[in-house]
């Protein structure tokens, strides 16, 4: 698998070309080129900002549709913790659990249960490895993807334990293949996703080879239909769940480091709030930290892009259904440890690098600073780039060219006019004239009617090109 | 070769908030150029420190960076009132900063040694009353 595969896509179709998205996306990953949003995939991480952001629709996350489970002999339904807090006075995760089986999932295996384990081994870890202090919590896939390609200082303070999504796959197709007697193949294992950087995750994971998680589903989705199979169930739903506080308690931002029992963490939800915490972390400005727990949505996991309820209200409903919950009831059995740490290792990917080497790199970058004083600076977007130094930045890279800034043109424009200006004036009075001028003024009208074209391409509507 | 980029941030001694700016851009455009991370991370750290130092203790001051592709030079010159014992400004734990600066977390007493510790070359001019300017080497 492309190990920049990424699952937050374009519909041309949908994309009127405005700057909305390339305004918001925090990896400046986005550029508006021909009218249409294009997105980079080395800088993207999937944090799905420009999703939440984009006015049209037209930013989209692949994820698999409902009717995918039917194409296995027996198939577990893995919810996320997020999944319990979308629905309005539940009291009993159970009754979640029981839907989703009549809703047509053979079996259910919690990821909060799976989350329990990571919290007991992560205590662990941590207890080994005072040396390494502070551990970055690894379970949000677009953070660990942010540090792969920015933060090449933190990649060694990564928790190599995989996240509670993994755990619970691996957990989940080893009892259903025990309980079934049926090939791997023949049993699909269904996470119901809170967001699209989990889905990135099951095709392209970091920190494992494969993920032996089958399929992917939208909260969103699954949500309307697995209201009125909760209905159906009814109050007394059957005891399924496998989870305490500690594990529901993951969907919502702090939840993780609260299942660590230590006072020094720090917990970071949001994705320009994740970036500025590493920036901090990178220069050492915290002392006595143990870990750090990093969310790319707002609120956390209950704050993914597809989920249905407001996250504020969700960490409400989230404490409310924990509250008379035992602590934990999952955990770190000899069964589960081969699944929890780490099998491969992950990379520094220098993709924002200006250059192959830092020969060209350096040349570039005096380039970019050359340019950077010549651009308007006022970051308006309207060349594609979100800055003026992104602007300048692709110029050096290739990818665009001066004349995409607005500014620039104008310029050009009003340059050129006052020399014709200037031409015709001497033509005029008599000090310059006859025929042989006309040719360089023929040159003139030609020059600015490309400037004209150029600036008419920019602002025409791309559906009418 | 291509000639020195060079870097100058006026640090303001007014604003204690933007403490720290001059060096996370410097920390940014070392990552564009592909700076190895080791290195990167000595002289956000080292730089860091010096740009603390000059708003707490000198008012502000210049810094120059000098990036070529062998090596990082920064000169931190400020116009504060010097340090009349270099030697024991050096020992870990030592500070004169005010106790407002402390609540913050500053003024541990590592600022100095810490720029040493990140760096492969540090040199300190200072005169009483007139300034003080530190020149840091990184190699890359």
């Amino acid at each position: 698998m492309d190990k920049f595969y990424h699952s937050v896509r374009l519909d041309p179709e949908l994309c009127k070309g405005c700057i909305n998205c390339i305004k918001r996306c925090p990896t400046q990953a986005i550029r508006v080129r021909n009218g249409k949003a294009q997105i980079n995939s080395k800088f993207c991480i999937d944090c799905g900002e420009c999703i939440r952001i984009c006015p049209h629709h037209a930013k989209k996350a692949t994820y698999d549709k409902l009717d995918t489970i039917k194409q296995y002999e027996y198939t577990v339904a893995l919810p996320a913790p997020s999944l319990y807090s979308q629905f309005n006075n539940l009291e009993d995760v159970n009754i979640v659990l029981n839907g989703l089986k009549l809703m047509g999932f053979d079996d259910v295996f919690e990821v909060s249960a799976a989350a329990e384990i990571v919290s007991e081994a992560t205590r662990t870890y941590i207890k080994q490895h005072q040396g390494d202090l502070p551990l970055i919590s690894t379970a949000c896939p677009s953070v660990v993807r942010l540090i792969r390609v920015r933060f090449p200082n933190l990649i060694e303070h990564l928790l190599p334990i995989n996240p509670p999504i993994e755990v619970a796959a691996c957990l989940a197709a080893e009892k259903a293949m025990k309980e079934t007697g049926l090939p791997r193949e023949k049993i699909g294992i269904i996470f119901i996703s809170p967001c699209p950087s989990k889905v990135t995750y099951v095709q392209a994971p970091l920190g494992t080879e494969k993920s032996q998680v089958d399929r992917v589903l939208a909260i969103k989705d699954v949500y309307p239909q697995l209201l009125t199979y909760m209905k159906a169930v009814g109050a007394e739903a059957e005891e399924v769940s496998t989870s305490g506080k500690i594990g529901i308690s993951w969907g919502s931002s702090g939840g993780e480091a609260s299942g660590l029992f230590t006072e020094s963490y720090l917990a970071a939800d949001g994705i320009e709030n994740v970036i500025r915490v590493l920036e901090d972390l990178e220069d050492q400005k915290f002392t006595n930290l143990e870990f750090v727990e990093l969310n790319a949505c707002n609120g956390g996991c209950i704050g993914g892009v597809l989920t249905v309820e407001n996250p504020y209200v969700a960490e409400v409903k989230l404490k409310r259904l924990r509250k008379y919950m035992p602590v934990a009831r999952r955990h770190l059995d000899s069964g589960a440890e081969e699944y929890v740490p780490w099998t491969t290792e992950i990379q520094f990917e220098p993709v924002f690098r200006l250059g192959d080497n830092v020969m060209e790199s350096f040349f570039r970058l005096e380039q970019v600073e050359r340019l950077c004083k010549r651009l308007p600076g006022l970051d308006c977007g309207s060349c594609g780039a979100p800055t003026c130094k992104a602007l300048a930045e692709d110029i050096v890279r290739g990818e665009a060219s001066e004349r995409d800034c607005i500014y620039y043109l104008r310029e050009n424009l009003h340059k050129l006019s006052q020399e014709v200006s200037v031409l015709a004036g001497d033509m005029a009075d008599g000090t310059r004239g006859g025929r042989e001028v006309l040719p360089v003024l023929q040159d003139y009208i030609k020059r600015i009617a490309e400037e004209m074209e150029f600036l008419d391409d920019k602002v025409k509507d791309p559906e009418n090109k | 070769m291509a000639d020195a980029i060079r870097l100058t941030y006026e640090i303001s001694p007014d604003d204690f908030t933007r403490a720290g700016e001059a060096s996370s851009d410097v920390k940014s455009k070392l990552k564009r150029l592909g700076v190895p991370p080791e290195a990167i991370r000595k002289v956000s750290i080292a730089m860091y420190e010096g740009e603390i130092n000059m708003v707490i203790h000198a008012d502000g001051g210049e810094i120059t960076v000098e990036i070529t592709p062998e090596k990082i030079v920064m000169i931190l010159a400020d116009k504060g009132p010097g340090i009349p014992d270099i030697d024991q400004a050096m020992q870990a734990g030592w500070s004169t900063a005010p106790d407002e600066v402390r609540s913050l977390g500053f003024g541990a007493g590592m600022g100095l040694p810490n720029m040493k510790k990140y760096t492969d070359e540090m040199k300190i001019d200072t005169v009483i009353g007139v300034g003080t300017t530190i020149t840091m080497v990184v190699n890359i």
